[in-house]
C-alpha cells in the first residue's frame, strides 16, 4: 500500500495552506483534491480581504490563490487533483477514487481534513425552478465561468456573502432587484452594503421569500414582511419581476469524512451546525487527524488559511519535524492572527463559539 | 448573450471562436468554449431546464454550482446523473435533459 506522511484532503485556502506548512516544515505531503483545478472556492472571490496586514487584508482571494498556489509549486508538494476521497478506514486508511476509473488505498500517518462547506437551501413554493440557486453558485457562474446566471436577480440575505455576491452580480452586469433579509437589521460588513446601497439597490429586512412563480423558470418572486416570531405579516406581499433568486442562508460544514473516520462532534449553530470536536491545535478527539477550515466551523477564507497553517504546523511537529520551542513560537503567531480575525462585530461570535469547543474536552482516542 | 465579456476587475475576455467545441443539447447544437463547464456552457446559451425531478416532473437547473448537491445532473453521452457543474464539455458531446434519475445510454448512448 502507498504510504505518505501527511496526507491533506480538500486544496481550498485552509487545505493549500496546512499542506504549505507540513511540507515547509519536511513531510511528504500529498494533497488531494476531486476537482480539476486546485484552489477550493478562493479563486471566485475576487473582493478584497478584511482584517489586517497580516491577514492579507486589502489583496483579492483571487491573487492570494494565485500565490498559494505557486508556493505549493515551489515547495514541490504532490497534488492529486480529480481524486474524491470516498472513506477513511482502520483510522488512516483512505479510500480514493482516481478520475473516475481506479480506486487507490492509501495510508497516512497524519490526515488533515479541509474539505469545506456547502451552501444551504430555503424552502418556499416554487424553490425547484430553475434560477433558484445558491449566492456561491451565482458567484462562481460570474467570476469563474464568466456567465451571467440571470439579468434581474433576487438576493435572500443580507450577510457578507448575500452583500459580496449582490456587488459582483452588478460589477458582472446583472441587475439586483432587491436584497432581502429576514432579521430587523442588515448582516453583512459595512463596506459591500454602503456600495450595493449606493448603486441603487433596495434592502428589505424583516422579509422573506414567499414565493418563485413561472412556467419553467423563475419569471417572478413574491416577497413578503414577517413579524418577530417570524410569521408573515397579511397584506404585505410585493411582487418583483425577477429570473434568479440567489439563497445567501448561510453554509453547513462538509464533514461527512470525518463522521467516516469516527470524530466526535459537537453541535455549534453559530459555526454551521455539527463540526468535528477540535482543539487550539485543530486536532479532533483522533491523536492523527487534524481538521482546517469551514469543516471546522464555518468563517471565512482568511481564518481557514489561518487554521490550515495550525493543522499543518502540529501535524509536521507531531512527526518529529519541528522542534518543540520553534512549534510553540509558530502556533502562537497564528493563534495571534486567528484572535485577531475573531474579533471585533462580527467575529466574537464566531470566537465564543470556537472557544466554546476548546474548552468542550474531547475524549482524546490514542491510536497506534 | 449570457457571457460577460467585459469586467472592471477581471478584464476583458477575448472571443477565440476557433477554439469552440460542438456540443449537442437534445439533439439541438451549440458552439461553446472548450474546457468550459457543461452547465456554464449551457447557461451561456439561455438553457436553465436541465432535469426533472423524480416524482412530480418539476424543472430543475444548478443549485451550489460546484459540484456538492447534484442538482444539475443530467444525462451525458449516454451516462446518467452527470455533475454538469464539474464536468466539462467535449467535442460532440451529447448532451440530454434528464427525466428523473435518467437511464444508462440515453438517446446520447444510442446515437
Amino acid at each position: 500500500m502507498e504510504k505518505r506522511e501527511v496526507v491533506v484532503i480538500g486544496a481550498g485556502p485552509a487545505g493549500l495552506s496546512a499542506a504549505i506548512e507540513a511540507a515547509s516544515a519536511g513531510c511528504r505531503v500529498l494533497l488531494i483534491d476531486e476537482n480539476s483545478k486546485p484552489g477550493g472556492q478562493l479563486f471566485k472571490q475576487i473582493h478584497k480581504f478584511f482584517g489586517s496586514k497580516e491577514h492579507r487584508a486589502g489583496t483579492r482571494g483571487i491573487n492570494i490563490g494565485k500565490e498559494l498556489l505557486e508556493e505549493a509549486e515551489r515547495l514541490k508538494i504532490e497534488v492529486w487533483l480529480n481524486s474524491e476521497v470516498c472513506g477513511i478506514f482502520e483510522q488512516r486508511k483512505i479510500w480514493i477514487v482516481k478520475d473516475k476509473k481506479k480506486t487507490i488505498l492509501l495510508e497516512a500517518d497524519r490526515i488533515i481534513l479541509a474539505t469545506g462547506a456547502s451552501e444551504n437551501a430555503v424552502s418556499f413554493p416554487g424553490w425547484h425552478l430553475p434560477g433558484v440557486m445558491g449566492a456561491g453558485a451565482a458567484q462562481t457562474m460570474i467570476n469563474i465561468h464568466r456567465v451571467l446566471p440571470g439579468k434581474r436577480v433576487l438576493m435572500i440575505g443580507s450577510g457578507n456573502v448575500g452583500v459580496i455576491v449582490s456587488y459582483q452580480l452588478l460589477q458582472a452586469g446583472a441587475e439586483v432587484v432587491a436584497v432581502v433579509e429576514g432579521a430587523p437589521r442588515l448582516g453583512g460588513y459595512g463596506v459591500h452594503t454602503a456600495k450595493i446601497r449606493r448603486a441603487g439597490v433596495p434592502f428589505y429586512v424583516s422579509h422573506t421569500v414567499a414565493s418563485a412563480e413561472g412556467s419553467d423558470k423563475v419569471e417572478k418572486a413574491t416577497i413578503v414582511q414577517i413579524d418577530s416570531s417570524w410569521k408573515p405579516v397579511y397584506n404585505t406581499e410585493i411582487e418583483l419581476e425577477v429570473d434568479t433568486i440567489c439563497i445567501a442562508a448561510g453554509l453547513t460544514p462538509l464533514a461527512e469524512l470525518a463522521y467516516l473516520a469516527g470524530c466526535e462532534f459537537t453541535f455549534t449553530p453559530a459555526l454551521g451546525g455539527h463540526v468535528p470536536w477540535h482543539n487550539r491545535q485543530m486536532r479532533t478527539n483522533l491523536e492523527h487527524l487534524y481538521i482546517a477550515g469551514d469543516i471546522s466551523g464555518v468563517e471565512e477564507a482568511s481564518t481557514a488559511m489561518e487554521e490550515g497553517r495550525m493543522a499543518g504546523l502540529q501535524a509536521a511537529a507531531s512527526l518529529g519535524y519541528i522542534i518543540e520551542d520553534r512549534k510553540m513560537e509558530k502556533e502562537k503567531l497564528i493563534q495571534a492572527r486567528l484572535d485577531g480575525l475573531r474579533s471585533g462585530f462580527f467575529g466574537e461570535k464566531r470566537m465564543n463559539a470556537k472557544n466554546a469547543i476548546f474548552s468542550a474536552g474531547g475524549s482524546c482516542h490514542e491510536s497506534k | 448573450m449570457f457571457r460577460i465579456k467585459h469586467h472592471p476587475i477581471l478584464g476583458d475576455v477575448d472571443e477565440n471562436k476557433e477554439d469552440d467545441v460542438l456540443i449537442y443539447v437534445d439533439g439541438k447544437e451549440y458552439n461553446v468554449r472548450r474546457g468550459e463547464m457543461i452547465a456554464a456552457a449551457l447557461m451561456a446559451n439561455g438553457i436553465r431546464v436541465f432535469r426533472k425531478t423524480i416524482k412530480h416532473n418539476l424543472p430543475r437547473g444548478i443549485f451550489c454550482g460546484i459540484g456538492r448537491c447534484t442538482d444539475c445532473v443530467m444525462t451525458v453521452n449516454g451516462i446518467p446523473n452527470v455533475r454538469t457543474c464539474v464536468t466539462p464539455v467535449e467535442d460532440g458531446m451529447k448532451i440530454e435533459t434528464q427525466k428523473g434519475s435518467g437511464e444508462w445510454g440515453g438517446l446520447g448512448g444510442k446515437a
